[in-house]
């Protein structure tokens, strides 16, 4: 599988990541080796195979459910605690809308 | 006191019988875990107020008459990935180097609970992203057997913890390895759970269809001990299973006659040298102990690889999208829109490898690639779980190598990420498949390089593992 720059800085931009110009090349050495290494998978013939999402158990489909009773949220202080910036109880970020 | 011969059992004797206090223990705990520290960087910070607040609780308790719980006083390292309300975690990564979290994990509320004494937070890979504990922002992790040598990864700093003696258990995480391979290549017992035995609420997520929680200790009863008291059904976890949790180590018997264990032909065809020849002698000592050892085939094994990291990767891209700039305290201050804040942020500060494995993973998602790659490997997945389940008609428990080779150089592997990525052929293939999984300590090698053993069993027979390992233990070296 060969991959070109053009596609490591798409991949990126998907990615939210902005990369270096010396990590470029790098990372499309990488990926080209690593992709080489996961054609291997063509070699299955997978054709009446379900692909498995998750591992399954035998639970109804209701285990995973609560009774539907409000709790405790965390709050809002502690929810911002951690926040980069933050003013007035919320996150704050850079402007958006342009006006 | 010392510190690093104390057992679950001899600490819960020594304070039934006043021999010292909780709070004596937990001091004496960490001015050794501080002392010992700069030879290996295993920690990479300690809680002495948490750590002297549960031993008092704990002191309490017996000062009381109330049973002090299956973990009192315990001296207790968690890997820094696990969230510690008020105790900085950091999952080894320069985003989250200032992040205290508001909430503690399940795991953690439940080792509290029983009297456990949380000492510090231990490296790790970033994101326990890793196979080496090389990735973290913080700098590697030295293994106390050969500090030339990688503690192994991701949970290097939890492994290697516990075989130094500065904590008597430990918590790790593994997504394809990242507790058996650290615990093989320290010399250790490691354990990895059936896929939602333990809750993974407040386990930073990687990759979320394989991540799991895992205990470290020196022998085989104190993992089964904080298995035990960690394990079962947690509300905030909705993929944590209900099935009920037995007192695995009451059930230690020692007798594994008539047990049938599976070898796979295609793990050991790959495996020469010395980590050979020792899981050789490891099988025939199970065989005097009365195993009915078998050759079995798990066919699609050359495609695991391949298969865990386009899964692992994919998910690892999603999960890691959080780290925005915006909740989690580390923000780009050179941005003056929002999509850069979003790209300098990220950029700027997640490592080569998480970075790698975020490019992997967008890649194999995105539009054109997806069925070609993830859905092919997920497909591929549910054939490496058929095998399994084909061997375990046949056979109670699978016995194999945790990894290709002992401990390597530090530096030796890092600008190789596919040999890397090679190396966890044979941990990758139980963590698809999502069986229970151990790695425990199988021999030396000639310069004193601690080999670990495998032994897998069927979805919740995390009984079955402990015995044969228990047993494999009380019958002394190989």
């Amino acid at each position: 599988m060969k991959i070109t720059e053009k596609e490591v800085r798409y991949v990126a931009g998907l990615a939210n990541l902005q990369l270096e110009e010396g990590e470029i090349g790098k990372l499309q050495a990488d990926l080209e080796s690593i992709l080489e290494h996961f054609d291997k998978l063509n070699e299955v013939d997978t054709s009446d195979v379900a692909p498995m999402a998750q591992v399954l158990f035998d639970a109804g489909e209701t285990a995973a459910l609560r009774a539907d009773e409000p709790v405790a949220p965390l709050g809002n202080e502690a929810a911002l605690a951690n926040a980069a910036q933050k003013g007035s109880g919320y996150f704050k970020v850079p402007k958006v809308i342009e006006r | 006191m010392d510190i690093p011969s104390l057992t679950i059992d001899s600490i819960r004797k020594g304070l039934l019988a006043r021999q010292f206090s909780a709070t004596e223990l937990a001091g004496e705990a960490l001015r050794f875990a501080e002392g010992e520290n700069p030879k290996t960087g295993a920690y990479l910070h300690f809680s002495p107020e948490r750590a002297l607040a549960a031993a008092a609780r704990v002191d309490e308790r017996i000062a009381r008459g109330e049973d002090p719980g299956r973990l009192a006083g315990v001296p207790v390292a968690v890997k820094d990935v696990i969230v510690t309300k008020g105790l900085r975690t950091t999952c080894g990564s320069k985003l989250l180097a200032n992040y205290i979290p508001p909430y503690d994990a399940t795991a953690i509320v439940r080792l509290e609970q029983a009297g456990g004494v949380i000492v510090g937070k231990t490296n790790c890979d970033e994101f326990a992203m890793g196979s080496s504990n090389e990735n973290s922002a913080f700098g590697p992790v030295r293994n106390p057997v050969a500090p030339d040598r990688v503690p192994g990864g991701s949970s290097g700093g939890s492994a290697a913890a516990v075989a130094q003696g500065t904590a008597v258990v430990s918590l790790g995480s593994d997504t394809g390895g990242s507790v058996r391979q650290p615990a093989s290549f320290c010399g250790v017992v490691g354990v990895t759970p059936t896929y939602g035995r333990v809750s993974r609420y407040g386990l930073t997520a990687f990759a979320s269809s394989l991540d799991h929680i895992g205990p470290f200790s020196r022998s085989v009863k104190d993992s089964a001990t904080v298995l035990g008291v960690i394990a079962g059904r947690d509300a905030a976890d909705s993929t944590s299973a209900t099935a009920p949790v037995p007192d695995y180590a009451s059930l230690l018997d020692g007798n594994v006659k008539g047990l049938k264990l599976g070898l796979p032909v295609e793990y050991l065809k790959d495996l020469t040298g010395e980590s050979g020849e020792l899981i050789a002698r490891g099988v025939e000592k199970l065989k005097t102990l009365g195993c009915e050892v078998r050759e079995i085939s798990l066919p699609a094994t050359d495609y695991a690889i391949a298969c865990y990291y386009i899964i692992a990767t994919a998910e690892a891209s999603s999960n890691l999208a959080r780290y925005d700039g915006v909740r989690y305290t580390v923000r780009s201050g050179h941005s003056d829109t929002l999509a850069d804040m979003y790209r300098n942020t990220r950029g700027e500060n997640f490592g080569a490898e998480c970075k790698r494995r975020i490019m992997l993973g967008t890649y194999v998602l995105s539009a054109g690639y997806y069925d070609a790659y993830y859905l092919k490997a997920q497909k591929v997945r549910a054939l490496i779980a058929r095998d399994f389940a084909r061997a375990f008609e046949q056979v109670d428990a699978i016995v194999a190598p945790v990894s290709p080779f002992p401990a390597f150089q530090l530096g030796e592997k890092v600008d190789d990420p596919v040999a890397m990525y090679l190396s966890d052929i044979f941990t990758i293939t139980g963590s698809l498949a999502g069986i229970p999984c151990m790695s425990l300590p199988c021999g030396k090698t000639a310069e004193g390089l601690p080999v670990g053993m495998q032994v897998l069993t069927r979805h919740f027979d995390e009984t079955t593992m402990f015995r044969v390992a228990d047993a494999f233990e009380k019958a002394g070296a190989v």
